[in-house]
């Protein structure tokens, strides 16, 4: 009896692990697909996708769809503009919505639980529905510049940025962790004679790691990810995010191994980012429950 | 002092110069072409020509990708920033003008003579656009298939009735040497189906709306004509002869190419690929006349002039200035499109007698119908499309073409019969 246990417990492990490569491998393969396909031939592409083959680089392999990419559309400014107006909202949002959890979590005011409701609510409307409307506000915003004064921001990075600098899920998510933290840390801090801005930035920050990788990479999907805005905002290609530059790629004849290598190219800064934070942000799913 | 002189008039020059060149008024530009290379190096060749054959105006181009255009415009209006200058998908310009995005161009007497109608944006008796190139379908065939099938090959005078054409379907289906009979393009679940199957329930008999008063479908998409266009429609799919809405887009791309389709529903802009691939067996055919006339889809994208701009005058003369044949033969040439005139299409490698699309322009001549020419297009094509989508996937046909008819009738009343606004 005692040589059966550990046979039962290596097939248990076995079956575990086929499972999870089972299921490993069906998140995996349209990412093989996509890299696979860039190095292909737009004929041999579609051919292949009938078959085994479109998932192994056999054939006619090459670069060339990747240089025809940058000839297309300018893959660099794109991407560019993007990291540019995702990174600043990510750390201003992070400054932002920890702030404001931090007020939710630990100050007494009145009408907290009421205002916060009330933000907490506007998860539930969909952005198309505010789009127009907030489009003419920030065409009707003031703006200085090299020309002076200039009304509209149509057209700049900052109409991709402070629009969503603060949002109802990234307080949300830093106000359930910060609920779960021992409040004797924030008595003892403030016995010690800390204000409330060092006990946010020298007490609670250092300890919420975690949430604030789970927050920045929910962010950083979000603004990389972003279409409508951008295409509503955006009239001059000087400012394009990566995601209407997509768009380039789709004409009457759709050159499919360009798209796949301008997936490819744009894919690249989400794995590098998500690679960077993944530990802290399983740790996150892990402590709190929360998923993305 | 001479040294003076000198730099005092070149100084008088450079800014007599200069100025000239500022007294050039800008006009924005807008064009849904962002990512095709040749279509920009045609147009900024324009462009460049128009700026420097006159001092008034200046055309600066701003470039947007096809898939975002619509929404980029409707936006810019929304914002109140719309350019001198735009282009216009040919059905979507009566909705614009409605809505009093465009405004009708100034364009000189007898400045569109010669042009396919298909190309001329008319909307309330006013030209409002005006195209480079229009486009057409024709049913890709080989001959040698048709020749061991028995099959005759139809003519613009002589196309095939749709008993024939069924008949047609149903033999090259059980010679079993085809996946499918016929490939319609049903992976493409966009403008293509309007475009593409419209001219179907039009030689029928129906339509997408009654075009005698623009103000309701019943009759016209739920009518008797309508009802036998939409079983004869069904009657595809339950019979196997083409390929359902779950068709795989590379399989719409190569299937007949590979062979795995005997037929082939398609636009001119893949002939010349299709040629390469397949050679001179390739035969481009007219559409099946299926009891009133054999019809195609007329009208592309086309030029306008926006209803806030400061200087329609100028955004006019640019227009009139881009619809010179050379212009019209050298888009024709770079992406393949009917070129908007005979003279410019007998300038093309493609379109010239004797040329490998010759018949297309003969077919966008002969068999071409403009979709409804109605504000109220843009929703008549989302509820046919998803009317056809319903009807291929099984859906009871008079339910399918009932629930259209209601939501397009719905539509029109909500917007007042899409009357102009005063």
């Amino acid at each position: 009896m005692a040589a059966v246990a550990p046979t039962n417990q290596r097939l248990k492990t076995s079956l575990r692990y086929l499972l999870l490569v089972l299921v490993g491998a069906v998140f995996i393969f349209p990412i093989i697909f996509m890299v696979v396909s860039s190095l292909k031939p737009d004929g041999q592409l579609l051919r292949d996708t009938a078959s085994i083959r479109a998932f192994l680089p056999v054939g006619d392999i090459s670069l060339d769809n990747y240089f025809a990419a940058f000839k297309r559309a300018p893959v660099g400014l794109f991407v560019f503009n993007s990291l540019l107006v995702t990174g600043i909202t990510v750390i201003g949002s992070l400054f932002l919505c920890s702030m404001a959890a931090f007020a939710f979590a630990f100050l007494e005011f009145k009408g907290k639980e009421i205002v916060l409701s009330l933000i907490i609510a506007t998860l539930i409307i969909p952005f198309e529905t505010i789009a127009v409307p907030m489009l003419m506000v920030v065409n009707s915003l003031p703006s200085i510049g090299p020309d002076g004064l200039t009304w509209g921001w149509l057209n700049s990075y900052q109409v991709q940025i402070v629009p969503f600098l603060a949002d109802a899920l990234t307080i949300f998510l830093f106000v359930q962790y910060f609920r779960d933290l021992p409040k004797e840390l924030i008595e003892a801090a403030r016995l010690d004679g800390a204000r409330w801005f060092q006990v946010y930035s020298l007490v609670i920050v250092p300890i919420s790691g975690p949430v604030f990788a789970t927050a920045a990479i929910l962010k950083f999907l979000a603004m990389y990810n972003q279409y409508l805005w951008p295409l509503m905002v955006t009239q001059s290609e000087q400012f394009r995010p990566v995601m209407v530059g997509l768009q380039y790629f789709f004409q009457l004849n759709t050159a499919w191994g360009e798209v796949m290598a301008y997936l490819s190219l744009i894919t690249l800064p989400v794995l590098a980012f998500y690679l960077f934070l993944q530990r802290a942000f399983i740790a996150s799913i892990a402590s709190t429950g929360i998923k993305g | 002092m001479k040294h003076m002189t000198l730099l005092a008039g070149a100084l008088a020059l450079s800014t007599a110069l200069t100025g000239g060149a500022l007294a050039q008024t800008e006009l924005s530009l807008w064009y849904h072409g962002a990512g095709n290379a040749v279509e920009r190096e045609i147009l900024v060749g324009i462009i460049d020509d128009f700026n420097s054959s006159q001092s008034d105006w200046k055309v600066v181009l701003e470039e947007f990708p096809q898939a975002a255009y619509n929404d980029s415009v409707v936006a810019a209006a929304v914002a109140g920033n719309l350019p001198d200058i735009i282009d216009v998908d040919g059905p979507v310009m009566p909705n614009w003008a409605w809505a009093g995005y465009m405004q009708p161009l100034q364009l000189s007497e007898g400045a569109l003579d010669g042009f396919l109608p298909g190309a001329i944006g008319k909307y309330n008796d006013e030209v409002y656009s005006v195209g480079l190139w229009d486009a057409a379908i024709a049913m890709y065939a080989r001959k040698s298939v048709l020749e061991k099938h028995d099959i005759r090959i139809p003519t613009l005078d002589q196309p095939w009735t749709k008993e024939e054409f069924d008949e047609i379907l149903v033999k090259l289906k059980d010679s079993g040497e085809f996946d499918y009979a016929l490939d319609l393009g049903m992976a493409d679940q966009s403008e293509w189906y309007p475009y593409a199957f419209g001219p179907f329930l039009w030689s029928f008999g129906g339509d997408m709306v009654d075009r005698s008063s623009y103000t309701t479908a019943e009759g016209a998409l739920n009518g008797d004509a309508a009802l036998e266009f939409g079983d004869w429609w069904q009657s595809l799919f339950t019979r196997d002869l083409v390929p359902g809405t779950s068709q795989d887009m590379a399989d719409r791309e190569t299937g007949f190419i590979d062979g795995k389709y005997a037929l082939q529903w398609n636009g001119n802009w893949f002939g010349i690929k299709t040629l390469e691939a397949v050679g001179d067996d390739l035969l481009f055919l007219p559409a099946p006349d299926f009891g009133n006339g054999p019809k195609i889809g007329a009208a592309s994208w086309q030029f306008g002039v926006s209803a806030t701009s400061d200087h329609p005058d100028g955004a006019s003369a640019f227009i009139g200035f881009a619809i010179q044949d050379k212009y019209l033969a050298a888009f024709s040439d770079g992406i393949g499109l009917i070129p908007a005139t005979a003279e410019a299409a007998a300038m093309t490698k493609s379109y010239a007698p004797g040329g490998p699309l010759e018949v297309f322009f003969g077919l966008s001549e002969a068999q071409a119908m403009l979709r409804p020419v109605t504000p109220g297009y843009v929703v008549e094509a989302l509820e046919f499309r998803k009317a056809l989508s319903d009807i291929a996937n099984g859906a009871d046909v008079a339910d399918a073409l009932d629930a259209a008819t209601d939501a397009i009738n719905a539509d029109i009343a909500r917007n007042n019969n899409y009357a102009p606004a005063n």
